[in-house]
C-alpha cells in the first residue's frame, strides 16, 4: 500500500519547552492506526502539528508525497486532512447545523453530506437548530465527528473522542467508526483508553514524553509491552 | 570560593548613575550657561520626559493604556489658574494643590472606567478628557471656550525679573522630572512595583500570589493622575495662557507622549528617556514640515510597534545586555565579583 | 410639550447616524476583538472621498457611494491584511497603539490633502426638505439617515446570522484555531470583516458629510460617539448598538435644548451614567 502520511523526525516546541522529539511515523492509505500514551505524552501536540496549527519544517510532514509541515492549517484542511479535536471544541455561537456546514466549508467532493451525517447520528437531525452548547457531551462529540466528516477528508484524526463520556455513549460512538472508516478513509485514533483504540486499529504507536516508545501491529503487541511503553516502567 | 551573590547593580548602571549625576549638575546650572530659547526648550523636554515616564508606568507596567491623560494635564493647568486667581495661592502651592485635587478626582473616575476592559478602557479615558474639556469650557470665570491668561500680578509673584521667572520655571521642570523618574523607579523596585510587573506578565499568576490587582491598578492610576496634573500645572506656568483646546489636546499631551514611549521602548524605564531625546531631535529637524512630520512620527511608531515592540531601548538592551536602571536581579559568582 | 417631542424625535434620528458610526466598530470587535482607534478618522476619510468623488464626477453624494463604498472596503481589506492582522494577539497594546498611529497619520494626511477648512457634501434639495405631521416637522435627511441605519443593522444582522460569510465570522470569533482547521483562512476572514465594516463606514461618512460640515480633526469625536453607542447598547449586540446610538442622540439633543454648550456633555454624561448603573450596557449579548 502507498504511504499516505509520513512524519520524519518531527519535533515540536511551545516556546522553550520541547514537546516532541524526533517522531517517525508512516501511515498507509486506508489504514487505521491507534496512538496511545499517557496524559502529556504529546499526542495532541502531534495532531496539532499534522493539522498545521503548529508549524514545522516542511519536510518533517509529508502527505501524498508533498511536504506539508510548513503549511497553514487551512491549506492543510483543503488537502483532505481533518481533525476531531480534543474536548470537541464546537463553535458555541453556531447551531448544530451551522457547525456541520462550517465543516463542509472546504467543499471537497465525496460521500459525506449533512444527510449522511444525520443518518449516522439521527439524534443530530432532531437537534439541528439548537445551539451546539445545549447538547449533551456525547451529542457534542457526534457533532464534532460529523463536522470533520463534512469536509470529505481522506484522512481523519480523532483526538480522545471518548474523553469524559459515559461508557454507553463511548460504545455508540465507536460502533459508528466502522461506518466512517469503511469509506476507505485513513484514520488516526488517539486514546488514553487503550482497549478501545486497539479494538478498531490494525497498528499502534505509543508515545511517551514526546517520543515513540512502541510501534507494532495491534495483534502482535503484548499487554506487558504496552504497559512498559505507556508508563515507562516494567510491569 | 564564596557563594554567588545576588545584586541589582551592574557596571553599566553604576556608570549611568555617575553620568546622570554629572548631567544633573550641568542641567541645574543651565540658567548660567544656556540661552533663553534653549532653556525654554530644555524645560519643555523635561516636562515631556515626565509625562512619558508617567504614561509608561500606567501603560507599560500597569496595563492601563490611557489615551486620555490630557484630562489631567489640562486639569492641572486649570487648577493653577483657578487657585491662583480665585484662591490667592502662590503658583507653586497651587500646582501642588492641583496634584492633590487630581488624586481625589481620579478616584471616582477610576471606579467608573475600570469597568471597561483593555482598549475600551482607553477610549473611556478619552471620554473623561472630553468631559473635562467641555466642562472647563463652560466656566466663564476662566474665559469659557476662549480661555484666559495668567494675571501679571501672579506671574510677578514668582520672581521679580523675567530671567528669574524663567530660571525658576526651568528649575521646577527639572525638579519635577527628577522627582517623577525617581518616584517611578523606586516604586517599581518596591514590593508593590514588583507586584505590578507580575500583573503585567500574568494576571492569573499575580492573583495567585494574593495581589489585589484592582487596588494596585487604582493606586497607579491615582498617583499618575496627581503627578500628571502637577506637570500640567508646570506646563501652563511656562505658557502663561490656557484654553480648553490647548489644555485638553489629545495630540499634544497624549499622542506625542505615546509616540515617545513607544519609540523609546514601552515597559522599560530607559525607554521614555531615549524616546524623549529622539522625539525632540526629530521635531527640531522636521518641525518645518508640519503635517508631514506628524505622519512620519505615526509611521515610525507603527513600524516600531510591529517590528521592535520594545522600542529603541529594547534593541540596545538586547544587543548589549545593558540596564541603566537596575530593576532585575542578577546572580554574580565570586569570580566576576572580584573583578 | 410638542417641542419636547420634537427634540426626542430629532435625537432619535441623530442616534441613527451614531449607530452607523458604531456598527463598524462593533462588528470589528465582535469578530476579532480589535478596537480601532482610527475608526473615526476612517469615517472622515470616507466623507472626504465622497467630496472628491462628487466634485470629480459631478454627482450627488448618494451616487458617490457607488465609488466610495467599494473603495473603503478595499482600503479596509488591505489595511487588515497588510497591517492590523500582525497586531492581533493576546497583548492589547499593539492593536491599540498601531491604530492610534494610524489615526494620527490619517488626520495629517487629510490635512495635507484637503487643508483644515471645513467642507460639506452638497446633498441638494434633500437637505432642506422636511415632512410635517401633527405640528411636528421632521427633516427628510435625518429621517433617511435613520432608515438607512436601521436597514444597515438589519443587513449586518442578516449577514452575521444567515450567511456563510457570517458563519465564518462567528466561527473565527469563537475559536480561531478550529476555524482554521475547518479550512477558513483567518487572515482573509478578518480582512473581509474589516472590508464590511468600512463599507458601512463609507455610508456613515457620506451621511455625516451631508448633515454637517467636517474637517480632518473631527475623527476623534466620531470615534467617541460610536464607542459610547456600543457600550450603552451592550457589547456584541447590533440592535443594542442602535438603541445605544438613539439614547446618545436623544441625550445630546436634550442637552442642546437646555443650553447649546451642553449638547456633547449631556451625551457623555448619559454614557457615564449607563456605565455606572449597567456596566455591561443595556442590551448585552446573552450567550446561548
Ligand atoms: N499550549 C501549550 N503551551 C505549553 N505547553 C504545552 C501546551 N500544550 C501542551 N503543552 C505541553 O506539551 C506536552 C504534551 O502535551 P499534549 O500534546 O497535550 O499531550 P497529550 O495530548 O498526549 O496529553 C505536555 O507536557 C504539555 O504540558
Ligand atoms: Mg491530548
Amino acid at each position: 500500500m502507498p504511504d499516505l502520511l509520513t512524519l520524519h523526525a518531527l519535533d515540536a516546541h511551545y516556546g522553550d519547552f520541547q514537546a516532541l522529539f524526533g517522531i517517525d511515523m508512516t501511515l498507509a492509505d486506508g489504514e487505521v492506526i491507534a496512538i496511545i500514551g499517557a496524559n502529556g505524552a504529546g499526542k495532541t501536540t502531534m495532531l496539532r502539528s499534522i493539522s498545521g496549527l503548529l508549524r514545522n519544517r516542511a519536510d518533517q510532514i509529508v502527505y501524498r508525497g508533498q511536504p506539508i509541515g510548513a503549511l497553514r492549517a487551512d491549506r492543510v484542511a483543503h488537502l483532505g486532512i481533518a481533525l476531531v479535536p480534543e474536548g470537541r471544541q464546537l463553535f458555541p455561537s453556531l447551531s448544530v447545523e451551522e457547525n456541520l456546514l462550517l465543516g463542509g466549508k472546504v467543499g471537497r467532493p465525496g460521500p459525506w453530506s449533512m444527510e449522511k451525517v444525520f443518518g449516522l447520528f439521527p439524534i443530530l437531525e432532531e437537534r439541528r437548530r439548537q445551539a451546539s452548547t445545549s447538547l449533551s457531551g456525547g451529542q457534542q462529540q457526534m457533532v464534532a465527528i460529523g463536522r470533520a466528516l463534512m469536509a470529505n477528508p481522506d484522512f481523519v484524526m480523532f483526538d480522545e473522542v471518548s474523553l469524559g463520556l459515559a461508557p454507553v455513549v463511548i460504545k455508540s460512538i465507536y460502533d459508528a467508526l466502522p461506518d466512517i472508516v469503511g469509506e476507505g478513509m485513513t484514520a488516526m485514533i488517539v486514546e488514553q483508553d487503550i482497549s478501545k483504540a486497539l479494538s478498531v486499529s490494525s497498528r499502534v504507536y505509543c508515545l511517551q514524553e514526546g517520543r515513540v516508545s512502541l510501534e507494532g501491529r495491534t495483534k502482535d503487541v503484548t499487554h506487558d509491552q504496552i504497559t512498559q511503553a505507556y508508563f515507562g516502567v516494567a510491569a | 570560593m564564596s557563594a554567588p551573590t545576588v545584586t541589582r547593580a551592574t557596571r553599566a548602571s553604576s556608570v549611568a548613575t555617575v553620568i546622570a549625576l554629572i548631567a544633573l549638575v550641568l542641567l541645574a546650572a543651565a540658567p548660567w550657561w544656556a540661552g533663553r530659547a534653549d532653556m525654554r526648550l530644555m524645560g519643555e523636554i523635561l516636562l515631556y520626559l515626565s509625562l512619558a515616564c508617567l504614561w509608561n508606568l500606567m501603560a507599560g507596567y500597569a496595563g492601563l493604556v490611557s489615551v486620555g491623560q490630557q484630562a489631567f494635564v489640562g486639569f492641572g493647568g486649570y487648577m493653577l489658574f483657578a487657585l491662583t486667581i480665585f484662591g490667592g495661592l502662590h503658583p507653586i502651592a497651587a500646582i501642588i494643590a492641583a496634584g492633590g485635587l487630581a488624586a481625589i478626582v481620579s478616584i471616582p473616575i477610576a471606579t467608573l472606567i475600570f469597568r471597561l476592559k483593555g482598549a475600551y478602557f482607553a477610549i473611556g479615558t478619552w471620554v473623561i478628557a472630553e468631559v473635562f474639556r467641555l466642562s472647563f469650557a463652560q466656566v466663564s470665570a476662566l474665559g469659557g471656550g476662549s480661555g484666559s491668561s495668567l494675571p501679571v500680578g501672579i506671574v510677578k509673584s514668582l520672581a521679580a525679573s523675567r530671567s528669574g521667572r524663567e530660571a525658576l520655571s526651568y528649575w521646577l521642570a527639572l525638579g519635577a522630572a527628577v522627582v517623577v523618574i525617581s518616584a517611578v523607579y523606586l516604586f517599581l523596585r518596591s514590593r508593590r512595583g514588583l507586584a505590578l510587573t507580575a500583573i503585567r506578565d500574568s494576571e492569573v499568576a499575580a492573583s495567585g500570589l494574593g495581589i489585589d490587582i484592582w487596588r494596585t491598578k487604582l493606586e497607579v492610576y491615582v498617583v499618575t493622575s496627581a503627578f500628571t496634573a502637577i506637570i500640567g500645572g508646570l506646563i501652563f506656568l511656562q505658557k502663561l495662557r490656557i484654553s480648553p483646546d490647548a489644555a485638553f489636546s489629545v495630540n499634544d499631551w497624549t499622542a506625542f507622549v505615546i509616540f515617545i514611549v513607544v519609540i523609546g521602548g514601552i515597559g522599560t524605564l530607559e525607554g521614555p528617556i531615549i524616546g524623549t531625546l529622539l522625539f525632540f531631535a526629530l521635531r527640531e529637524t522636521l518641525a518645518d514640515f508640519g503635517t508631514i512630520y506628524l505622519m512620519v512620527l505615526g509611521l515610525v511608531a507603527i513600524v516600531v510597534m510591529l517590528k521592535a515592540p520594545k522600542g529603541v531601548w529594547g534593541l540596545i538592551r538586547d544587543r548589549f545586555d545593558l540596564e541603566l536602571f537596575p530593576l532585575s536581579y542578577r546572580v554574580r559568582t565570586a569570580t566576576d565579583k572580584g573583578a | 410639550m410638542i417641542e419636547w417631542v420634537g427634540v426626542i424625535v430629532q435625537g432619535t434620528l441623530l442616534g441613527g447616524l451614531y449607530a452607523l458610526f458604531a456598527a463598524g466598530l462593533s462588528l470589528i470587535f465582535g469578530v476579532m476583538r480589535l478596537v480601532n482607534i482610527a475608526h473615526g478618522d476612517l469615517i472622515v476619510l470616507a466623507a472626504y472621498l465622497g467630496l472628491s468623488t462628487t466634485m470629480m464626477l459631478d454627482v450627488h453624494p448618494f451616487v458617490a457611494l457607488i465609488v466610495v463604498m467599494p473603495l473603503m472596503a478595499g482600503i479596509g481589506y488591505a489595511l487588515q491584511r497588510g497591517v492590523l492582522n500582525q497586531t492581533l494577539g493576546p497583548d492589547i497594546l499593539p492593536p491599540l497603539l498601531v491604530t492610534f498611529g494610524l489615526s494620527v497619520i490619517l488626520q495629517n494626511a487629510l490635512l495635507e490633502g484637503y487643508t483644515a477648512d471645513p467642507q460639506k457634501l452638497n446633498g441638494g434639495a434633500i437637505e432642506t426638505a422636511s415632512l410635517s405631521a401633527g405640528g411636528l416637522a421632521v427633516g427628510v435627511l435625518p429621517l433617511l439617515t435613520f432608515v438607512v441605519a436601521v436597514a444597515m443593522i438589519a443587513c449586518l444582522q442578516w449577514i452575521f446570522y444567515k450567511t456563510s460569510l457570517g458563519r465564518g465570522f462567528r466561527a473565527v470569533s469563537d475559536n480561531q484555531d478550529i476555524a482554521q482547521i475547518m479550512g477558513l483562512n483567518k487572515a482573509h476572514v478578518f480582512g473581509l470583516a474589516m472590508a464590511l465594516a468600512l463599507a458601512v463606514t463609507a455610508i456613515a461618512g457620506i451621511l455625516l458629510g451631508m448633515r454637517t460640515s467636517f474637517d480632518p480633526a473631527i475623527g476623534g469625536g466620531r470615534l467617541i460617539f460610536g464607542f459610547e453607542a456600543v457600550i450603552i447598547g451592550g457589547l456584541g449586540s447590533l440592535w443594542g448598538t442602535l438603541a445605544g446610538g438613539v439614547i446618545l442622540g436623544v441625550a445630546q439633543t436634550i442637552g442642546a435644548k437646555i443650553d447649546p454648550g451642553w449638547q456633547l456633555l449631556a451625551g457623555h454624561i448619559a454614557f457615564l451614567v449607563v456605565l455606572a448603573v449597567r456596566p455591561n450596557g443595556l442590551f448585552p449579548r446573552v450567550e446561548h
